[in-house]
Order: structure tokens, then sequence, then C-alpha cells
């Protein structure tokens, strides 16, 4: 019929998902249903829907690292990489669960109990365990609403002291205020390699912290931070005090880093941008501005003669 | 509609061109209501005439060509380019100029252009634009972003002068991206973008170019206020509300800490 049909019709199905994924893996912090209603009324093809949000929302899930709480109230379960067990299955090594979710809906579904093969070894989870004793007890002071959870991401068949193993201690606090037009999420990833025949523990962190202020405006905050420790390997429970020491350390450090990157900006930073005043700290003189010979006036009264 | 602004409010604002030609692509027949509602960081072309560079935007765009300031013409060349009468092309010469100032006493640096046009109603519309890149690389006098823009776009309604007085409707929008990075603290990202309105009656007395200034003078400092207290502050509320400062952090006081 017209232009325009054809230039809808221009786009691809295939298209029009992936547009519909990248709104939806881009929301911020505890917004993805909102923008998936949004994306919905766009789109007017369920099937179209139903196929970019089944792709979308897992990986959401996993990299905002949501959390879900068992229906029986028996603890909670992380949606991470790190847990994933199967596309649709996490395991919780806290209460020995696997969750089935249901990733676009953001609930668990059903629960059953872990299976051997699915936990660490009793080796590692002596440390795993300890960790989350002392990760948890750490959470529970510095975070207001914190979640957190150990996980064996790598030799958890290690039966005894002699091989590496590695564990990831994954943090997330998230605060979702709609009403007041404020969402956020402080994320933090660890990773720690026990490695045997050096006897040490290499400790990597990775934070990401984002906030949303949409109040008559849209203001985000996208912060990322890495680095890096190492301690000594030692039993159990020293390595749990040790590690949960350092993450504290280095978690404390970088919250004062942002704040110090905020108080830099009236000032400093925004300055590149535009100063609040102008260097003679006095308003514009537009006043000065006489038809045709403004701009020789304007130049004259700031003291700019001669130059432009 | 709706859905659409709804979604331009959530995306980063980093990502707001990306989002706009996304939603373009899905609602070719809402372009003109996005490409007017919806603010775009500002492109730039260059005159050929005078070498200096001017700012694209939809007020001074016909077809696919766009009209400098500085020699008043179309680039790529049309032959039937609406163009403001003589007399506003006038006062367009001098807001360009003044405004070239303005800038540069603001922002040192970074590019400014003002488009001038009649209405249907005997007034005429003025659109201020300024573009800022920060960045170090760029005019960032002081080097401390690694990445940073600033974009501006006024647009003033000055309505018939009814003896004394002429009435001013002024829109804003600012878009604004900073970005610091260090070794030791990371990459620290704000970015965003909001709109504003502010209407006045004022005597001509000293002219349409003075109180248009003034009136944009004022907003882009309660902007830039705004941005920077309000917005980038209920940023850093949150941040300590998800993970508030502990004792350790020895410059900290508990009235800092928002409850």
């Amino acid at each position: 019929m017209s232009d325009e049909d054809e230039t809808a019709s221009q786009l691809t199905d295939n298209q029009k998902i992936e547009i519909a994924k990248w709104f939806l893996l881009n929301s911020p912090a505890g917004e993805i249903q909102y923008v998936a209603k949004d994306i919905r009324a766009l789109l007017k093809n369920e099937r179209l829907y139903l196929a970019a949000v089944s792709e979308a929302f897992p990986l959401y899930n996993k990299s905002h690292l949501i959390c879900l709480e068992f229906p029986d109230r028996s603890g909670e379960v992380m949606v991470t990489s790190f847990s994933e067990i199967d596309k649709n299955e996490y395991l919780d090594p806290r209460t020995a669960q696997v969750a089935i979710i249901d990733h676009v809906k953001q609930v668990i579904e059903d629960a059953r109990p872990a299976k051997d093969e699915e936990l660490s070894s009793s080796y590692v989870e002596e440390y795993r365990s300890a960790l989350d004793v002392e990760i948890i007890k750490y959470v529970s002071e510095a975070y207001p609403k914190g979640v957190c959870s150990v996980y064996c991401t790598s030799g958890k068949d290690v039966e005894e002291p002699g091989m590496d193993f590695e564990l990831v201690v994954v943090i997330c606090a998230a605060r979702h205020s709609p009403q007041n037009f404020c969402n956020g999420s402080w994320r933090s990833v660890w990773n720690m390699e026990f490695k045997d025949e050096l006897q040490m523990v290499e400790v990597r962190g990775k934070f990401e912290v984002g906030a949303h202020y949409f109040e008559e405006g849209n203001v985000q905050l996208d912060a990322k931070h890495e680095c890096k420790d190492s301690t000594v390997f030692q039993s159990a429970d020293d390595s749990a005090v040790s590690l949960t020491t350092i993450i504290r350390h280095h978690e404390a450090e970088y919250l004062n880093s942002l704040q110090k990157s905020y108080s830099k900006l009236p000032d400093t930073t925004f300055k590149d941008l535009r100063r609040k005043l102008p260097v003679t700290r006095t308003l514009f003189p537009w006043h000065n501005t006489q038809q045709f010979s403004l701009t020789k006036d304007i130049q004259k009264s700031l003291g700019l003669e001669g130059s432009k | 509609m709706e859905a659409a602004m709804g979604l331009m409010r959530r995306i980063p604002p980093k990502h707001s061109e990306a989002a706009l030609s996304a939603l373009l692509s899905l609602l070719p027949h809402h372009s003109s209501d996005l490409l007017s509602q919806v603010d775009q960081p500002l492109q730039v072309l260059c005159d050929v005439d005078s070498g200096k560079e001017f700012i694209l935007c939809e007020y001074n765009r016909d077809a696919d060509s766009y009209r400098s300031p500085w020699s008043n013409k179309y680039h790529p060349a049309l032959d039937d380019g609406p163009h403001p009468s003589a007399e506003l092309r006038k006062l367009e010469i001098e807001a360009n100029d003044v405004f070239t100032i303005y800038r540069d006493q603001y922002y040192e640096g970074g590019i400014s252009s003002v488009y001038m046009w009649e209405d249907e109603n005997e007034g005429f519309i003025a659109c201020f634009l300024i573009k800022k890149d920060g960045s170090k690389t760029a005019h960032g006098r002081r080097g401390y972003l690694q990445e940073g823009s600033w974009d501006a776009i006024h647009v003033i309604e000055v309505g018939p002068e009814e003896e004394v007085n002429a009435r001013y409707c002024l829109t804003s929008s600012v878009m604004l991206s900073l970005t610091t990075n260090d070794e030791s603290e990371g990459t620290f990202n704000l970015s965003g973008s909001i709109r504003r309105q502010m209407n006045m009656e004022l005597s001509v007395a000293e002219g349409h170019l003075c109180n248009m200034g003034r009136m944009i003078e004022e907003m882009e400092s309660k902007l830039r206020n705004s941005l920077d207290q309000v917005y980038f502050g209920k940023t850093k509320e949150m941040v300590c509300t998800l993970r508030p400062p502990a004792e350790i952090v020895q410059t900290k006081f508990p009235d800092s800490r928002i409850p």
C-alpha cells in the first residue's frame, strides 16, 4: 500500500526480536518488568514478544544476580552463571536445594534436593561453608538488604589437599523504589582461587554499581571496578576469616572512592563540562547588547579586547 | 507512543541514540513525534564558506540539508530551502555572535548555534544550541574526564509584542554524560537528560536578545545545579542506602547518611 507499510515490513521478525532483547537487557536494576510491558505494547505481536523475553530474561537475571525466595521459605536462591545447573535450574548450596525457576515471571516454581554430584566434595564444602558463614555475617552488617552466596566453580570433586579449587562469593544488594522514581543495585563478585602448590589464595573482585533516578528526567549512574589481592592458604575457618576481611576492606574502599567521585563533581569534574559562573564570577552582561555594536561592547566589558 | 516514551526514560542515557533509532525502525509512522519529543545528542557540520562548525537540528533542516547560521546557506545546497526574513536574519546573526561569547564564558570551548524563524502568529521562534565535548582529548580544560558531553537545546517561542511586553516560552533540554576512569577507582559514569519549561512576560525595552539570553542563562544554571545536586545526588543517596558508609571511613559523619 503505502511507503509506511513497506518500511514497517522491512524489519524482519528477527530484527524486531533483537531490538526488543536489547531494550530488555539494558533495563536498569528492578525495571525489566516495566520495560517488558512497554515492549509488549510496541511489538503488538505475542509470538515475537515471547521469543524476545524468553531469551532476554535469563541473561538479565543472571547479570543482575537476582534473588528468589523458595516457596516454603526455607531460604533463597541467587540466579547467577555460577549457580546454574541447567537453564532453569539454580543451585543454592546453603540449603542444598535446586530451584526450578521461571525466568520471565522471576519466581521459583519448584524445588528439589540437590544431587550429590551437584554439590562439592566434603573437603571443598568445608571451605565453602566456612566462607559462607563469614560472608553472611559481613553482608548482614554492611548491607541493610544484601544477599550473598558462595559457590564452587572449579574443583568441586577435589577430595583432599593436593589440588586446586575455586570458590566464588557473590554479593548483591538491590533497592527498588519505583514510587520514588529511584532504583539501584550493588553487585560484587569475588573469585577465590585456592592454589595448593603455592599455598596461596588469589582473590579477584569485580564491582558493578548502578542507580537510576527518573522523576521528570532520566539520570543513571554506572560504575565498575576491579581489584586483586591474595592471602595465605589456611584452614577452612581461618581462610574464611581472612578472605572476608579482604572483601570487607576492598568494598569499603570502593564505596569511599565512589563518594569521592561524587564530591569532586560540583566544582571539579562538572566544571570541565560547564562552569557554574564565568571567570568574572558575574552573570553574563546581556544588557550590553546594543544593535550591531554588541559584540564589541561585550568584549570590552569582559576585558577581551583584541581577542577573537 | 506512550510505551516508546516510557522506554526512553529507562534506557541508560548514554544509549539514547541507539534507542531512538531502534524505536524509529519499530514505529516508522511515529517518526515525527519521536524526533520532536526525544532529545538526541547533537550533530555538527562544517560550513564550507566560513570554516566554522554549526549544529544540526530539526529547526535548521529542510529535507536532508541543514542551514548554516554563519553563511545562511544550506549544506548540501538547496534551491528553495526556507530562510528567515531579512530582519529576523539580522537578529539571528547578532544572536549567534553574542551566544558565541556567552558559550565561551561558561563552557570554555564547545560549539553553539542559533536559528530563528517566523511562526504563524506574528511572533518568532528561536532555537539556541550548545554542544560541548569535555573529555580530556577535546575541550576539557582540566583533564578530569575521560569522556564528557553536554548538549543543550533551548527553544523559545516569542509571542508578538503587545505594547511594552512580549511573552517568551522557553523549553530547554539538557543531555549530559561524564565518565572518569582511574586505575585505582575504576570507571565512574553519570549520564542523564532532563527537560524543563519556563514562561515569562518581559519588557522589550532592552531587546529580545537580552530577554532570551537571560532566560537561557537562568535556565542553564538551574538545570546544572539540579542535575548536580538533585539528580546526581539521588543516585549517590541510593548507593549509600545500598551500602552505608562504615565507621572506618574517617571523614564522613553520621548526618551524611540519608535515613
